[in-house]
Protein backbone atom coordinates (compact mmCIF):
# COMPACT_ATOMS: atom_id res chain seq x y z
CA UNK A 1 0.00 0.00 0.00
CA UNK A 2 1.01 3.18 -1.01
CA UNK A 3 1.80 5.96 1.93
CA UNK A 4 -1.27 7.99 2.28
CA UNK A 5 0.85 11.10 1.51
CA UNK A 6 2.36 9.87 -1.38
CA UNK A 7 -1.14 8.84 -2.67
CA UNK A 8 -2.64 12.48 -1.89
CA UNK A 9 0.48 14.16 -3.73
CA UNK A 10 0.06 12.08 -6.51
CA UNK A 11 -3.66 12.89 -6.75
CA UNK A 12 -3.06 16.20 -6.51
CA UNK A 13 -0.11 17.13 -8.82
CA UNK A 14 -2.00 17.60 -12.11
CA UNK A 15 -4.33 19.91 -10.95
CA UNK A 16 -2.05 22.07 -9.09
CA UNK A 17 0.64 22.49 -12.48
CA UNK A 18 -2.48 23.58 -14.72
CA UNK A 19 -2.45 27.08 -13.45
CA UNK A 20 -1.48 28.84 -17.14
CA UNK A 21 -3.75 30.67 -19.57
CA UNK A 22 -3.88 30.42 -23.88
CA UNK A 23 -1.81 28.58 -25.84
CA UNK A 24 1.59 28.12 -23.91
CA UNK A 25 -0.35 27.55 -20.73
CA UNK A 26 -2.12 24.79 -22.42
CA UNK A 27 1.03 23.75 -23.56
CA UNK A 28 3.24 23.82 -20.27
CA UNK A 29 -0.04 22.22 -18.19
CA UNK A 30 0.02 19.61 -20.86
CA UNK A 31 4.18 19.15 -20.35
CA UNK A 32 2.71 19.14 -16.53
CA UNK A 33 0.55 16.42 -17.35
CA UNK A 34 2.79 14.50 -19.37
CA UNK A 35 5.43 14.99 -16.77
CA UNK A 36 3.10 14.01 -13.86
CA UNK A 37 2.50 11.02 -16.15
CA UNK A 38 5.46 9.68 -16.53
CA UNK A 39 6.77 10.30 -12.56
CA UNK A 40 3.80 8.65 -11.75
CA UNK A 41 4.94 5.24 -14.45
CA UNK A 42 8.16 5.80 -12.52
CA UNK A 43 6.62 5.61 -9.03
CA UNK A 44 4.91 2.73 -10.03
CA UNK A 45 7.59 0.92 -11.22
CA UNK A 46 10.03 1.39 -8.39
CA UNK A 47 6.88 0.01 -6.15
CA UNK A 48 6.91 -3.07 -8.28
CA UNK A 49 10.67 -2.90 -7.84
CA UNK A 50 10.40 -2.56 -3.92
CA UNK A 51 7.90 -5.14 -3.75
CA UNK A 52 8.35 -8.59 -5.87
CA UNK A 53 5.21 -9.75 -4.54
CA UNK A 54 2.62 -7.14 -5.65
CA UNK A 55 1.32 -7.12 -8.79
CA UNK A 56 0.12 -4.40 -10.93
CA UNK A 57 -3.41 -3.16 -10.26
CA UNK A 58 -4.50 -2.62 -13.99
CA UNK A 59 -2.54 -5.50 -15.38
CA UNK A 60 -2.13 -8.78 -14.66
CA UNK A 61 -4.99 -9.85 -17.08
CA UNK A 62 -7.12 -7.16 -16.18
CA UNK A 63 -8.31 -4.77 -18.60
CA UNK A 64 -8.59 -1.04 -18.21
CA UNK A 65 -12.11 -0.80 -16.48
CA UNK A 66 -11.77 -3.00 -14.01
CA UNK A 67 -8.25 -1.87 -13.38
CA UNK A 68 -9.84 1.36 -12.90
CA UNK A 69 -12.43 0.15 -10.60
CA UNK A 70 -9.91 -1.85 -8.62
CA UNK A 71 -7.79 1.66 -8.18
CA UNK A 72 -10.98 3.19 -7.02
CA UNK A 73 -12.30 0.96 -4.66
CA UNK A 74 -8.71 0.38 -3.24
CA UNK A 75 -8.43 3.76 -3.21
CA UNK A 76 -11.35 4.03 -1.35
CA UNK A 77 -10.68 2.01 0.96
CA UNK A 78 -7.13 3.38 1.71
CA UNK A 79 -8.47 7.10 2.33
CA UNK A 80 -11.19 5.53 4.98
CA UNK A 81 -7.55 4.32 7.02
CA UNK A 82 -6.86 6.72 9.40
CA UNK A 83 -4.20 8.13 9.68
CA UNK A 84 -1.98 7.00 12.70
CA UNK A 85 -2.38 9.59 15.68
CA UNK A 86 -0.76 7.63 18.57
CA UNK A 87 -2.22 9.89 20.27
CA UNK A 88 -5.29 8.50 20.21
CA UNK A 89 -4.30 5.95 22.57
CA UNK A 90 -6.43 6.79 26.06
CA UNK A 91 -4.81 4.68 29.15
CA UNK A 92 -8.12 5.49 31.34
CA UNK A 93 -10.06 4.08 28.69
CA UNK A 94 -7.83 1.14 28.65
CA UNK A 95 -7.65 0.88 32.40
CA UNK A 96 -11.96 1.06 32.66
CA UNK A 97 -11.55 -1.79 29.80
CA UNK A 98 -9.62 -3.92 31.68
CA UNK A 99 -12.37 -5.72 34.12
CA UNK A 100 -14.09 -6.77 30.57
CA UNK A 101 -10.98 -8.25 29.52
CA UNK A 102 -10.36 -9.86 32.36
CA UNK A 103 -13.39 -11.85 32.56
CA UNK A 104 -13.14 -12.67 29.05
CA UNK A 105 -9.73 -14.00 29.28
CA UNK A 106 -10.63 -15.85 32.76
CA UNK A 107 -13.63 -17.23 32.09
CA UNK A 108 -13.82 -18.31 28.53
CA UNK A 109 -10.37 -18.11 27.32
CA UNK A 110 -8.86 -19.67 30.69
CA UNK A 111 -5.90 -17.36 29.48
CA UNK A 112 -2.26 -18.27 30.52
CA UNK A 113 0.18 -15.58 30.08
CA UNK A 114 3.81 -16.39 30.79
CA UNK A 115 7.58 -14.44 30.29
CA UNK A 116 6.20 -11.31 30.59
CA UNK A 117 9.23 -10.47 32.38
CA UNK A 118 11.22 -11.36 29.24
CA UNK A 119 10.22 -7.85 27.96
CA UNK A 120 12.36 -5.42 28.80
CA UNK A 121 11.01 -3.04 31.28
CA UNK A 122 10.78 0.13 29.45
CA UNK A 123 11.99 1.62 25.78
CA UNK A 124 10.85 0.52 22.44
CA UNK A 125 10.72 -3.06 21.63
CA UNK A 126 9.21 -5.08 18.44
CA UNK A 127 6.58 -7.58 19.70
CA UNK A 128 6.50 -10.24 17.27
CA UNK A 129 3.73 -13.06 17.89
CA UNK A 130 2.29 -15.87 15.92
CA UNK A 131 -1.38 -15.25 14.94
CA UNK A 132 -4.18 -17.17 15.66
CA UNK A 133 -8.18 -17.17 15.84
CA UNK A 134 -9.49 -15.87 12.91
CA UNK A 135 -10.61 -11.74 13.26
CA UNK A 136 -12.02 -12.26 17.01
CA UNK A 137 -8.08 -12.73 17.83
CA UNK A 138 -8.03 -13.60 21.33
CA UNK A 139 -4.53 -13.84 21.68
CA UNK A 140 -4.35 -10.64 21.04
CA UNK A 141 -7.21 -9.81 23.93
CA UNK A 142 -5.41 -11.65 26.30
CA UNK A 143 -1.54 -10.46 25.34
CA UNK A 144 -2.82 -6.63 25.79
CA UNK A 145 -4.58 -7.64 28.95
CA UNK A 146 -1.62 -9.14 30.35
CA UNK A 147 0.65 -6.21 29.30
CA UNK A 148 -1.47 -3.56 30.37
CA UNK A 149 -1.83 -4.93 34.12
CA UNK A 150 1.96 -6.71 34.24
CA UNK A 151 3.47 -2.66 33.43
CA UNK A 152 0.75 -0.79 33.88
CA UNK A 153 -1.58 1.12 31.42
CA UNK A 154 1.04 3.78 31.49
CA UNK A 155 3.49 2.02 29.44
CA UNK A 156 2.67 3.24 25.60
CA UNK A 157 2.00 -0.34 23.78
CA UNK A 158 0.78 -0.40 20.15
CA UNK A 159 -0.61 -2.80 18.31
CA UNK A 160 -0.16 -3.15 14.48
CA UNK A 161 -3.63 -4.24 12.51
CA UNK A 162 -4.57 -4.84 8.90
CA UNK A 163 -6.31 -1.70 7.08
CA UNK A 164 -9.61 -3.29 7.37
CA UNK A 165 -9.96 -3.87 11.19
CA UNK A 166 -8.87 0.47 11.65
CA UNK A 167 -11.14 1.96 8.70
CA UNK A 168 -13.87 -0.37 10.32
CA UNK A 169 -16.41 2.36 12.08
CA UNK A 170 -17.66 -0.42 14.89
CA UNK A 171 -14.38 -1.28 15.90
CA UNK A 172 -12.87 2.65 16.04
CA UNK A 173 -12.43 1.89 20.35
CA UNK A 174 -9.83 -0.53 19.14
CA UNK A 175 -7.68 2.86 18.35
CA UNK A 176 -8.24 3.81 22.18
CA UNK A 177 -6.51 0.66 22.77
CA UNK A 178 -3.57 1.72 20.44
CA UNK A 179 -3.97 -0.16 17.96
CA UNK A 180 -3.11 1.46 14.40
CA UNK A 181 -3.03 0.47 11.22
CA UNK A 182 -0.27 -2.04 10.29
CA UNK A 183 2.57 0.15 8.28
CA UNK A 184 6.38 0.42 8.21
CA UNK A 185 5.69 4.13 8.62
CA UNK A 186 3.11 4.07 11.58
CA UNK A 187 5.65 1.45 13.64
CA UNK A 188 8.77 3.08 13.02
CA UNK A 189 6.58 6.29 14.38
CA UNK A 190 5.44 4.18 17.72
CA UNK A 191 8.62 2.78 18.36
CA UNK A 192 10.51 6.13 18.39
CA UNK A 193 7.94 7.50 20.27
CA UNK A 194 9.22 4.81 22.66
CA UNK A 195 6.68 2.55 22.58
CA UNK A 196 6.17 -1.58 22.88
CA UNK A 197 4.82 -2.37 19.70
CA UNK A 198 2.98 -6.01 18.98
CA UNK A 199 3.17 -6.83 15.27
CA UNK A 200 2.12 -10.37 13.67
CA UNK A 201 3.56 -10.65 10.81
CA UNK A 202 1.55 -13.17 9.26
CA UNK A 203 -1.02 -11.11 9.49
CA UNK A 204 -4.55 -12.30 7.46
CA UNK A 205 -2.32 -15.00 6.18
CA UNK A 206 -1.65 -16.62 9.87
CA UNK A 207 -4.57 -15.87 11.51
CA UNK A 208 -6.60 -18.24 9.21
CA UNK A 209 -4.31 -21.05 8.49
CA UNK A 210 -6.72 -24.42 9.22
CA UNK A 211 -7.31 -26.08 12.79
CA UNK A 212 -4.35 -28.47 11.73
CA UNK A 213 -1.83 -26.19 11.35
CA UNK A 214 -2.29 -24.70 14.97
CA UNK A 215 0.65 -25.26 16.10
CA UNK A 216 2.92 -24.30 13.34
CA UNK A 217 4.57 -20.67 13.00
CA UNK A 218 3.77 -19.38 9.32
CA UNK A 219 4.41 -15.80 8.61
CA UNK A 220 4.33 -16.75 4.56
CA UNK A 221 7.73 -15.21 4.29
CA UNK A 222 7.06 -12.21 5.16
CA UNK A 223 10.13 -10.16 6.47
CA UNK A 224 9.63 -6.53 6.65
CA UNK A 225 9.30 -6.21 10.68
CA UNK A 226 12.76 -7.40 10.88
CA UNK A 227 14.39 -4.38 8.49
CA UNK A 228 12.33 -2.30 10.92
CA UNK A 229 13.70 -4.15 14.00
CA UNK A 230 17.26 -3.87 11.89
CA UNK A 231 16.85 0.07 11.36
CA UNK A 232 15.32 0.86 14.71
CA UNK A 233 18.04 -1.04 16.52
CA UNK A 234 14.96 -2.41 19.13
CA UNK A 235 15.12 -5.84 20.69
CA UNK A 236 12.82 -8.42 19.30
CA UNK A 237 10.88 -10.32 21.94
CA UNK A 238 9.21 -13.30 20.26
CA UNK A 239 5.51 -13.99 21.32
CA UNK A 240 4.60 -17.39 21.08
CA UNK A 241 0.85 -18.39 21.82
CA UNK A 242 -1.54 -21.65 21.48
CA UNK A 243 -5.37 -22.30 21.20
CA UNK A 244 -6.68 -19.41 19.45
CA UNK A 245 -6.99 -21.77 16.02
CA UNK A 246 -9.36 -23.89 18.33
CA UNK A 247 -12.28 -21.38 18.44
CA UNK A 248 -13.71 -22.17 15.51
CA UNK A 249 -13.06 -24.92 12.50
CA UNK A 250 -10.72 -23.35 10.16
CA UNK A 251 -10.66 -25.35 7.30
CA UNK A 252 -8.96 -23.15 4.75
CA UNK A 253 -7.65 -19.47 4.22
CA UNK A 254 -9.11 -19.37 0.87
CA UNK A 255 -5.84 -17.83 -0.78
CA UNK A 256 -7.51 -18.90 -4.30
CA UNK A 257 -11.01 -17.54 -3.45
CA UNK A 258 -9.75 -14.15 -2.58
CA UNK A 259 -7.36 -13.77 -5.67
CA UNK A 260 -10.27 -14.66 -7.83
CA UNK A 261 -12.25 -11.88 -5.97
CA UNK A 262 -9.40 -9.33 -6.26
CA UNK A 263 -9.32 -9.00 -2.38
CA UNK A 264 -6.43 -9.11 -2.48
CA UNK A 265 -6.15 -6.18 -4.48
CA UNK A 266 -8.88 -4.30 -3.23
CA UNK A 267 -8.46 -5.10 0.33
CA UNK A 268 -4.81 -6.28 0.83
CA UNK A 269 -6.82 -9.69 2.09
CA UNK A 270 -3.99 -12.30 1.18
CA UNK A 271 -7.26 -14.81 2.68
CA UNK A 272 -10.98 -15.64 2.80
CA UNK A 273 -11.18 -18.20 5.33
CA UNK A 274 -13.32 -20.89 5.06
CA UNK A 275 -14.34 -21.95 8.48
CA UNK A 276 -17.37 -23.80 10.66
CA UNK A 277 -17.84 -21.44 13.31
CA UNK A 278 -20.77 -20.16 15.54
CA UNK A 279 -23.09 -18.60 15.53
CA UNK A 280 -23.16 -19.11 10.96
CA UNK A 281 -22.34 -22.75 10.71
CA UNK A 282 -19.90 -22.20 7.57
CA UNK A 283 -18.66 -18.91 7.68
CA UNK A 284 -16.49 -17.38 4.79
CA UNK A 285 -14.27 -14.65 5.21
CA UNK A 286 -15.16 -14.09 9.29
CA UNK A 287 -15.38 -10.09 8.21
CA UNK A 288 -18.64 -10.52 10.98
CA UNK A 289 -16.88 -12.31 13.44
CA UNK A 290 -17.95 -15.34 15.01
CA UNK A 291 -18.54 -16.54 18.55
CA UNK A 292 -15.04 -18.36 19.89
CA UNK A 293 -15.05 -21.68 20.72
CA UNK A 294 -14.08 -21.48 24.83
CA UNK A 295 -10.60 -22.70 24.04
CA UNK A 296 -8.25 -22.29 26.46
CA UNK A 297 -5.32 -19.71 25.07
CA UNK A 298 -1.69 -19.97 26.15
CA UNK A 299 0.59 -16.59 25.34
CA UNK A 300 4.37 -16.91 26.58
CA UNK A 301 6.62 -14.50 25.80
CA UNK A 302 10.22 -15.19 24.93
CA UNK A 303 13.59 -13.66 25.99
CA UNK A 304 14.67 -10.43 23.82
CA UNK A 305 17.06 -11.05 20.97
CA UNK A 306 19.25 -8.25 20.61
CA UNK A 307 19.69 -8.48 16.65
CA UNK A 308 23.15 -6.38 16.65
CA UNK A 309 24.56 -8.41 19.18
CA UNK A 310 23.36 -11.64 18.18
CA UNK A 311 23.48 -11.08 14.05
CA UNK A 312 26.66 -8.29 13.96
CA UNK A 313 26.54 -4.50 12.95
CA UNK A 314 24.75 -5.68 9.55
CA UNK A 315 22.07 -8.33 10.62
CA UNK A 316 21.22 -10.74 7.38
CA UNK A 317 17.14 -10.53 7.56
CA UNK A 318 17.21 -14.41 6.42
CA UNK A 319 19.11 -15.30 8.69
CA UNK A 320 17.37 -13.43 11.84
CA UNK A 321 13.89 -15.10 9.95
CA UNK A 322 15.48 -18.21 10.04
CA UNK A 323 16.23 -18.06 13.88
CA UNK A 324 13.10 -16.16 14.77
CA UNK A 325 10.81 -19.01 12.93
CA UNK A 326 13.00 -21.99 14.56
CA UNK A 327 12.73 -20.81 17.82
CA UNK A 328 9.14 -19.62 18.05
CA UNK A 329 8.17 -23.01 16.91
CA UNK A 330 10.48 -24.99 19.26
CA UNK A 331 8.57 -22.83 22.15
CA UNK A 332 5.14 -23.58 20.23
CA UNK A 333 5.89 -27.52 19.94
CA UNK A 334 6.42 -27.32 23.30
CA UNK A 335 3.19 -25.28 24.28
CA UNK A 336 1.29 -28.31 22.27
CA UNK A 337 2.81 -31.16 24.13
CA UNK A 338 1.64 -29.85 27.09
CA UNK A 339 -1.90 -29.83 25.54
CA UNK A 340 -3.93 -32.78 26.62
CA UNK A 341 -7.33 -32.13 24.30
CA UNK A 342 -8.32 -29.34 21.84
CA UNK A 343 -10.20 -26.89 23.74
CA UNK A 344 -10.06 -27.72 27.07
CA UNK A 345 -5.87 -27.31 26.63
CA UNK B 1 -14.59 -5.15 47.08
CA UNK B 2 -13.19 -5.89 50.11
CA UNK B 3 -11.72 -8.79 51.22
CA UNK B 4 -9.85 -10.21 54.69
CA UNK B 5 -8.41 -13.08 56.18
CA UNK B 6 -7.35 -13.44 59.85
CA UNK B 7 -5.23 -16.06 61.54
CA UNK B 8 -3.81 -15.82 65.52
CA UNK B 9 -0.32 -16.56 65.37
CA UNK B 10 1.85 -17.51 68.22
CA UNK B 11 4.47 -14.94 68.52
CA UNK B 12 4.94 -11.33 70.05
CA UNK B 13 3.74 -8.53 67.25
CA UNK B 14 7.27 -7.16 67.08
CA UNK B 15 8.14 -10.39 65.41
CA UNK B 16 5.33 -10.37 62.90
CA UNK B 17 5.87 -6.78 62.33
CA UNK B 18 9.53 -7.73 61.14
CA UNK B 19 8.18 -9.69 58.46
CA UNK B 20 5.51 -7.80 57.18
CA UNK B 21 7.25 -4.37 57.06
CA UNK B 22 10.44 -6.02 54.98
CA UNK B 23 9.60 -5.66 51.28
CA UNK B 24 12.44 -7.99 50.73
CA UNK B 25 10.41 -11.19 52.72
CA UNK B 26 6.97 -10.78 50.54
CA UNK B 27 7.87 -13.16 48.26
CA UNK B 28 8.51 -15.55 50.62
CA UNK B 29 5.34 -15.68 52.25
CA UNK B 30 2.82 -14.29 50.09
CA UNK B 31 0.59 -16.30 48.00
CA UNK B 32 -0.16 -15.31 44.36
CA UNK B 33 1.97 -12.34 44.64
CA UNK B 34 4.29 -12.34 41.78
CA UNK B 35 6.32 -8.58 42.64
CA UNK B 36 7.05 -6.79 45.19
CA UNK B 37 9.77 -4.73 44.72
CA UNK B 38 11.04 -1.25 45.95
CA UNK B 39 11.00 1.44 43.93
CA UNK B 40 12.58 4.62 44.75
CA UNK B 41 15.01 5.15 47.42
CA UNK B 42 13.09 4.84 50.39
CA UNK B 43 12.49 1.25 51.64
CA UNK B 44 10.23 1.20 54.39
CA UNK B 45 7.84 3.51 56.75
CA UNK B 46 5.41 6.22 55.37
CA UNK B 47 6.39 7.02 51.54
CA UNK B 48 8.01 4.31 50.74
CA UNK B 49 6.43 2.51 47.06
CA UNK B 50 6.68 -0.51 45.86
CA UNK B 51 5.59 -2.53 42.48
CA UNK B 52 3.69 -5.13 43.66
CA UNK B 53 1.56 -7.38 41.39
CA UNK B 54 -0.91 -10.31 42.43
CA UNK B 55 -1.79 -13.01 39.98
CA UNK B 56 -5.18 -13.36 39.53
CA UNK B 57 -6.96 -15.10 37.01
CA UNK B 58 -5.62 -14.46 33.39
CA UNK B 59 -4.20 -11.44 34.73
CA UNK B 60 -1.16 -10.27 37.02
CA UNK B 61 -2.44 -7.30 38.46
CA UNK B 62 -1.40 -4.74 40.84
CA UNK B 63 0.55 -1.61 40.02
CA UNK B 64 2.88 1.36 42.19
CA UNK B 65 1.43 1.02 45.94
CA UNK B 66 3.02 3.90 48.79
CA UNK B 67 2.41 2.96 52.78
CA UNK B 68 0.78 5.47 53.95
CA UNK B 69 0.36 4.58 57.43
CA UNK B 70 3.23 2.97 59.33
CA UNK B 71 2.42 2.53 63.70
CA UNK B 72 5.14 0.02 64.63
CA UNK B 73 3.81 -2.58 65.85
CA UNK B 74 0.60 -2.45 64.95
CA UNK B 75 -0.76 -0.95 61.69
CA UNK B 76 0.89 -0.51 58.50
CA UNK B 77 -1.51 0.46 55.43
CA UNK B 78 -0.70 1.38 51.94
CA UNK B 79 -2.97 2.46 48.79
CA UNK B 80 -2.53 2.69 44.82
CA UNK B 81 -0.70 5.18 43.23
CA UNK B 82 -1.14 3.44 39.55
CA UNK B 83 -2.72 0.52 38.03
CA UNK B 84 -5.71 -0.88 39.79
CA UNK B 85 -7.45 1.14 42.83
CA UNK B 86 -6.66 -0.98 46.08
CA UNK B 87 -5.98 0.09 49.63
CA UNK B 88 -4.22 -2.76 52.32
CA UNK B 89 -3.49 -2.98 55.46
CA UNK B 90 -1.80 -5.06 58.26
CA UNK B 91 -3.30 -4.87 61.76
CA UNK B 92 -1.30 -6.85 64.49
CA UNK B 93 -3.10 -7.06 67.89
CA UNK B 94 -1.07 -8.70 70.63
CA UNK B 95 -2.20 -10.16 74.21
CA UNK B 96 -1.09 -12.51 76.55
CA UNK B 97 -2.38 -16.36 76.94
CA UNK B 98 -3.29 -17.28 80.39
CA UNK B 99 -0.31 -19.15 79.86
CA UNK B 100 1.51 -16.04 79.67
CA UNK B 101 2.98 -16.79 76.27
CA UNK B 102 2.35 -13.88 73.68
CA UNK B 103 -0.22 -14.44 70.51
CA UNK B 104 -0.71 -11.83 68.19
CA UNK B 105 -4.12 -11.41 66.16
CA UNK B 106 -3.29 -10.85 62.51
CA UNK B 107 -5.45 -9.32 60.23
CA UNK B 108 -4.66 -8.95 56.31
CA UNK B 109 -7.24 -6.59 54.72
CA UNK B 110 -7.40 -5.53 51.32
CA UNK B 111 -9.87 -3.19 49.16
CA UNK B 112 -9.85 -3.26 45.06
CA UNK B 113 -11.41 -1.96 42.35
CA UNK B 114 -11.30 -0.37 38.82
CA UNK B 115 -13.40 2.91 39.44
CA UNK B 116 -15.13 3.47 36.28
CA UNK B 117 -15.42 0.48 34.47
CA UNK B 118 -19.28 0.04 35.34
CA UNK B 119 -21.05 -2.82 35.31
CA UNK B 120 -18.56 -5.50 33.77
CA UNK B 121 -15.93 -4.15 36.83
CA UNK B 122 -18.40 -4.60 39.74
CA UNK B 123 -19.00 -8.09 38.02
CA UNK B 124 -15.12 -9.04 37.68
CA UNK B 125 -14.75 -7.43 41.12
CA UNK B 126 -17.32 -10.13 42.98
CA UNK B 127 -15.62 -12.71 40.48
CA UNK B 128 -11.79 -12.37 41.68
CA UNK B 129 -12.69 -12.36 45.30
CA UNK B 130 -12.63 -16.16 46.07
CA UNK B 131 -9.38 -15.91 44.30
CA UNK B 132 -8.11 -13.25 46.32
CA UNK B 133 -9.89 -13.94 49.75
CA UNK B 134 -7.41 -17.65 49.10
CA UNK B 135 -4.40 -15.70 48.29
CA UNK B 136 -4.98 -13.26 51.43
CA UNK B 137 -5.53 -16.41 53.90
CA UNK B 138 -2.93 -18.46 52.43
CA UNK B 139 -0.64 -15.90 53.05
CA UNK B 140 -1.46 -15.66 56.75
CA UNK B 141 -0.97 -19.56 56.82
CA UNK B 142 2.61 -19.20 55.51
CA UNK B 143 3.39 -15.81 57.52
CA UNK B 144 2.30 -17.95 60.23
CA UNK B 145 3.93 -21.01 60.06
CA UNK B 146 7.37 -18.68 58.84
CA UNK B 147 7.65 -16.56 62.10
CA UNK B 148 6.63 -19.82 64.16
CA UNK B 149 8.84 -21.65 62.89
CA UNK B 150 11.94 -18.73 63.13
CA UNK B 151 10.52 -18.79 66.79
CA UNK B 152 10.94 -22.16 67.51
CA UNK B 153 14.25 -21.60 65.86
CA UNK B 154 15.30 -19.03 67.85
CA UNK B 155 14.23 -20.14 71.21
CA UNK B 156 16.13 -23.59 70.43
CA UNK B 157 19.17 -21.69 70.03
CA UNK B 158 18.41 -19.76 72.98
CA UNK B 159 18.62 -22.96 75.22
CA UNK B 160 21.33 -24.32 73.39
CA UNK B 161 23.60 -20.62 73.83
CA UNK B 162 22.33 -21.55 77.90
CA UNK B 163 23.45 -25.48 78.10
CA UNK B 164 26.90 -24.55 76.60
CA UNK B 165 27.08 -21.61 79.22
CA UNK B 166 26.51 -24.04 81.84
Amino acid sequence: MPPEGEAESAAARPHGNGNGNGHNGHADAEAALRAAVREQAARDEAAREDDPDREDADGGGLTALPGRLVRGVSGWVTSRVPAADLDERDPDYIRESLPRLWLLCSFWFRGEVRGLGNIPEDGPVLLVGNHSGGNMTPDTLLFTLAFSTYFGVERVFHQLAHNLVVSMPFLSPLRKFGTVAASHENARKALRSGAAVLVYPGGDYDVFRPTWQGSRIDFGGRKGFIKLAIDEKVPIVPVVSIGGQETALFLSRGEHLAKALMLDKLFRLKALSISIALPWGLNIGDMAGHIPLPAKITVEALPPIDLQEEFGEAPDPDEVYDHLVRTMQETLDALAAERRLPLIG
Amino acid sequence: MRANACIEIGAPAALIWREVSDPARYLHFMSGVTRWEVSGEQRTGVGARYRMLLAVGSAEVGGLIEVVESKEPSDLAWTSVTGVDQRGRWRLRERTRESGSPVTRVELRLAYGVAGAGLAGWVAERLAAPSVRGHLRRSLWQLKRQVEHEQLRAQAAERRAARAGV
